[in-house]
């Protein structure tokens, strides 16, 4: 039951919290060039947007999710399951980011969710 | 179109980047969880395992690596969509099987190469996908508006 609830904190915190951060990225808008001092300026202005202080509570919860079935299962069974974070995340991006996911991106999510299954399977 | 062409070899660059970091981090992460052995969810039990996080050099070094991968990620979300960075990102898994047997001489499943080949199949599909469906928010939005 543990288990459960912990893949569930897994999965949604990490699609949660990227999906608050990918918003609050777009909010700030992209660094005018790739240079370091651009870049550490940007992603100082990304931590202080509202939508990454939502995303990174999410995201640790999610990460101490991660260690805690680490040290309980192995990858082969941690992270088959936590595949499911693609089509969790891609109906975030479609419901909440308002993103266009087509056909053509829908079957790549799948096919990605399942070769994740796969190759941690096997 | 060469905007658009600068738009994917630019979101291709940072999402390689971003799978490299989140390769390296994880390994590390595995490695030092494993030197712990199985955490109890207790009192004791947690907070042994806290001391053993924040003293141990390889979770440091792995959460360096997933700093860097963290930077990559908000700096590709800042102009690409989530539903295309976030499988993107899963060509990891194959990068990881082609190193294991280039590397390391090991020997991988079948259940595993049909894996990685679903993996390259959804990113292609995927890539072949406008890397920007919404409009352009943001601060610099006057000069990104080409790359819509």
């Amino acid at each position: 039951m543990l288990t459960v609830l912990l893949l569930f904190v897994l999965i949604c915190g990490s699609t949660g919290g990227e999906i608050a951060i990918s918003h609050g990225a777009k909010k700030t808008g992209e660094p005018k060039r790739m240079r370091p001092r651009e870049l550490v300026m940007f992603i100082g202005r990304v931590m202080s947007n509202g939508w990454f202080l939502l995303g990174i509570p999410l995201m640790a919860a999610s990460f101490f999710a991660l260690l805690i079935l680490f040290s309980w299962h192995p990858l082969s069974f941690v992270i088959p399951i936590s595949a499911l974070s693609y089509v969790v995340g891609a109906l975030g991006a479609k419901y909440l980011l308002k993103e266009e996911v087509n056909a053509a991106r829908w079957a790549g999510v799948i096919l990605v969710c399942a070769g994740v299954a796969l190759v941690a399977a096997g | 179109m060469a905007t658009e062409k600068r738009l994917r070899i630019k979101t291709l660059i940072v999402v390689l980047a971003m799978v490299v970091c989140a390769v390296t981090g994880d390994l590390l992460l595995k490695r030092g969880m494993s030197e712990l052995g199985a955490v109890h969810f207790t009192g004791p039990g947690l907070g042994q395992a806290l001391v053993h996080m924040v003293t141990s050099a390889t979770i440091w070094l792995g959460i360096l690596f997933l700093l860097g991968f963290m930077a990559a990620q908000m700096t590709v979300m800042s102009w690409a969509d989530y539903s295309y960075v976030m499988p993107a990102g899963a060509f990891g898994y194959a990068l990881q099987t082609f190193l294991a047997v280039v590397v390391l001489h090991e020997v991988v499943s079948t259940k595993r190469w049909i894996g990685v080949f679903l993996i390259c199949i959804g990113v292609v599909l995927v890539g072949q996908t406008k890397p920007r469906t919404t409009e352009c928010p943001g601060r610099v939005a006057e000069k990104a508006v080409a790359s819509c």
